[in-house]
């Protein structure tokens, strides 16, 4: 089987202004994926269904992977003007200085599909789409009119994660009920409250237990 | 967060023929009945639903509806360790527990670079294969059940089934919740005895798939209700995913045991059954040709299967952080592809952790099958795909 | 009238069977607990095993298993009653004539089990129906199911016909329908039914 970069140079001369980037995998397993732009990804995936040599025909596996923002804290040393009593003078001198900084890095979605080609017998490739955010832009187009297999998995994604699938034929919730408002695999998804009564050897569900009892809701006052 | 429906009319044109269900128009004015089948139906395996609609005794529309079971498995996961959640994967697919431990005992080696000895592989595969001899015999003693024959297929099932079952709960404590694999080989060793008692149970079930085979064959009910009914294109099944007995029976030849050869498996010397039809009674005759086949690899097995330790001596079982990195285990479970796929991000609990369900994939072309059939046979086609909802669900 | 056991067993020997109604009808309803088809999760399977010929639960006059609630004495939770399933869970026993028993089989259906913690699991089956008996265990062997049919028959053989501790089917100002959970934004509303369910009380 080609190689990742081969596939890669594969798929640019094959779909013109297609952008792919390597992500790396540090793990032993080895298995890097190809993260595609979501405008060209369609294209793309078409592309490696009917090449002749690549010929994945088969989509395994498709999840959803939620990314929350992440503030990073870094120390930085800059260089300040410093008031400062010199010789009995007050003066500005410039000095290093230890800062630290505070940024946040903008989370995203993801979307892993894993392909096998059942004609050549090899694989995984690895392909993978980013949304722009977590919030309002989630839109990723869909890969199910390629694979069909894709169907029920990105359901399943739209359902927990809350990628919306631009294409999807039929892009409705499939495991919880139509009603329900959260996408529950998220990382920040806030669990109901249902701790009124845990006899339990769990610290953290006892604790969640007590916070629930604590504030006075049904079960108050239960000597647990 | 734009949560609304997007416009399936936009894409129709992108949709390639058969790819999509096809359109059955009712015939004449009459009005279509709408059934809900489940999630409380005596045919559905647990708790499935299926909305169809029919004109007179024809499918001409079925949604199934999932999530009567979801679990939760894979949010709990990212809260436990690796090891707290090989329990979890017992009840994935509940009647094969063992094979669900390999996947995932195989997708956590392959995520730190761990290696089995050698006896653990045996003592795998010896598993592994008992647990799809009885999968693939529940599943036609379910099948035959399904037609009317209340209660006798299943019994010769569930007898030969329980002889396996004992045979798990010596070695590992339990009859169904095995929990025996661990990363880097297997949680206890086997005893002498044990295997000697494996290997009477393996020499006694050659005869019970002969008197299967004899029951499935001899029965002209039988032939004329699966012979040409839901019938499954070898096309459509690659690009809809479906693997396993059902792929397999619509004669595309991918075992993964053959392919991956992961474990030990090209050591053994086995075939690989196809069908010719990829109706539900050549998914049937697979599962018992396989079911011969599995008998094969565990004589082998049993026979070879040389002394030494179950578990690597390096391996770390718990307490460990992997690499930040990803991988993707799988393995040719009794239901199809059944993979693993790990994100670490160098804690002790995967960042994410997601189950490649085959019996939620293989479900993907029921409405394909079922269209067009009569309703009766769609309990039969249902049936055919074997299902568990611990696994569709999670 | 009870009749006097020395002379029950006397009187059997010429021939004469003397019994009190109350024996002679919860013999009838022990002897043919007729449980519905309803399998839900994992536990499920345990049950069929238990039906099947090593376990034979047709000892028990409990082989006939009803697809229809409306023919069922007896409903076997088996498995794990989740957030999506719960209504219809309680709809299914509504559908059901008295009298009615539950048998809540497994750790998921008594509790949540070892998916207690799921956003999507029912913490326990009996937060919104009447449970006889409970089964630990996960799954609990077919053994342990044969048990709660024995304790279920002990209890229905105990059951008097009048006074205050009558079953609920001879009790004409009983609750017999009851509400069904409605399937909210986030969860199930009411998340458990007052009238069934307290918060037991853990002494320590």
């Amino acid at each position: 089987m080609k190689t990742v970069e081969e596939i890669k140079a594969a798929i640019e001369t094959a779909v013109p202004g297609a952008s792919i980037e390597i992500v790396p995998n540090a793990s032993p397993s080895g298995q890097l994926s190809l993260l595609l732009a979501p405008n060209h990804a369609v294209a793309v995936a078409e592309f490696l269904r009917d090449d002749a040599e690549l010929a994945l025909d088969f989509l395994s596996n498709a999840t959803g992977i939620d990314w929350p923002d992440k503030e990073i804290t870094e120390k930085v040393k800059v260089m300040r003007q410093v008031l400062k009593t010199v010789d009995g003078a007050e003066k500005m001198v410039e000095e290093t200085v230890d800062e630290t900084r505070k940024h946040v890095q903008p989370g995203y979605l993801e979307v892993v599909y894993h392909l096998f080609s059942i004609e050549k017998k090899h694989g995984p490739v690895v392909i993978r789409m980013r949304t722009t955010n977590r919030t309002d832009q989630v839109q990723l187009p869909s890969l199910t009119p390629v694979w069909r297999s894709a169907e029920f998995q990105e359901r399943e994604i739209f359902d927990l994660f809350g990628i919306v699938f631009t294409g999807h034929p039929d892009l409705r919730r499939l495991l919880m009920w139509d009603g329900f408002k959260d996408h529950p695999m998220r990382r920040d998804y806030v669990e109901p409250d249902d701790f009124e009564y845990e006899p339990t050897a769990h610290d953290e569900v006892l604790a969640r237990s007590k916070a629930h009892q604590a504030a006075g809701q049904e079960g108050a006052g239960v000597g647990l | 967060m734009t949560d609304s429906l997007v416009n399936a009319s936009a894409v129709d044109k992108k949709l390639k023929g058969w790819n999509r269900p096809p359109i059955i128009e009712p015939d004449g004015e009459a009005e279509l009945l709408e059934v809900a089948m489940g999630p409380h139906h005596p045919s559905t395996h647990g708790v499935f639903r299926m909305d169809v609609a029919l004109d007179g005794e024809r499918v001409v529309r079925l949604k199934p509806v999932f999530g009567y079971l979801h679990r939760n498995h894979e949010k709990i996961a990212e809260g436990n360790s690796y090891l707290a959640s090989m329990p979890y994967t017992d009840r994935l697919d509940y009647i094969c527990s063992l094979t669900n431990n390999w996947a995932y005992a195989l997708a956590v080696e392959k995520l730190v670079g761990q290696a089995v000895p050698e006896r653990a592989e045996y003592l795998r595969v010896i598993l592994g294969e008992l647990t799809r001899v009885q999968n693939h015999a529940s599943a036609i003693g379910f099948l035959i059940q399904e037609m009317g024959a209340s209660g006798t297929p299943l019994m010769y099932a569930f007898r030969e089934r329980e002889k396996i079952l004992d045979l798990f709960e010596s070695l590992t404590g339990s009859r169904m919740m095995c929990n025996y694999m661990r990363f880097g080989g297997c949680r206890v060793d086997a005893s002498p005895a044990w295997l000697d008692a494996a290997r009477k149970v393996v020499a006694g079930l050659p005869g019970f798939v002969d008197e299967f085979e004899a029951l499935l064959r001899s029965n002209e009910i039988l032939m004329a209700r699966t012979q040409g009914v839901g019938i499954l294109r070898p096309d459509l099944a690659i690009n809809a995913g479906v693997t396993g007995p059902m792929l397999r029976a619509s004669g595309v030849n991918y075992d993964i045991r053959k392919v991956d050869r992961y474990g030990i498996y090209d050591r053994f010397e086995f075939r690989v059954p196809l069908g010719d039809h990829g109706d539900v009674f050549d998914r049937f005759m697979i599962r018992l040709l396989e079911a011969r086949e599995s008998i094969k690899i565990l004589e082998q097995a049993l026979k070879e299967i040389p002394d030494g330790p179950v578990m690597d001596g390096k391996a770390k079982i718990r307490g460990f952080r992997p690499k930040a990195g990803e991988a993707y285990g799988r393995i040719e479970a009794p239901k199809g592809e059944l993979g693993f796929y790990l994100i670490s991000d160098g804690g002790p609990n995967p960042y994410r952790y997601r189950v490649r369900p085959p019996s939620l994939v293989n479900l993907t072309i029921l409405e394909d099958m079922c269209l067009g059939q009569n309703v009766a046979d769609v309990v039969l086609i249902f049936g055919s795909v074997d299902i568990v909802l611990g696994e569709v669900d999670r | 009238m009870a009749v006097e056991e020395g002379l029950k067993i006397e009187l059997g020997k010429q021939g004469v069977f003397v019994t009190t109604i109350e024996e002679l009808y919860n013999w009838g309803r022990r002897s043919s607990v007729w449980p519905m088809q309803f399998g839900l999760a994992c536990c499920a399977i345990e049950m069929i095993a238990t039906t099947m010929a090593r376990y034979d639960l047709a000892r028990f006059g409990a082989e006939v298993f009803r697809p229809s609630p409306r023919q069922a004495d007896l409903m076997i939770i088996s498995g794990t009653v989740t957030k999506k399933m719960a209504p219809q869970v309680v709809r299914l026993y509504n559908q059901m004539a008295e009298p009615r028993y539950v048998i809540a089989m497994g750790a998921c259906a008594i509790s949540g089990g070892p998916f207690k913690q799921g956003y999507n699991v029912l913490k326990g089956i009996d937060r919104y129906i009447p449970v006889d008996v409970h089964i630990p265990g996960c799954p609990p062997r077919p053994e342990a199911l044969l048990q709660a049919f024995i304790t279920l028959q002990k209890k229905i053989t105990g059951q008097p016909l009048t006074g205050e501790d009558r079953p609920r089917h001879l009790d004409a100002e009983a609750q017999g329908e009851f509400p069904v959970p409605h399937q909210g934004e986030h969860d199930l509303e009411p998340t458990a039914n007052k009238g069934v369910w307290t918060v037991p009380v853990v002494i320590r």
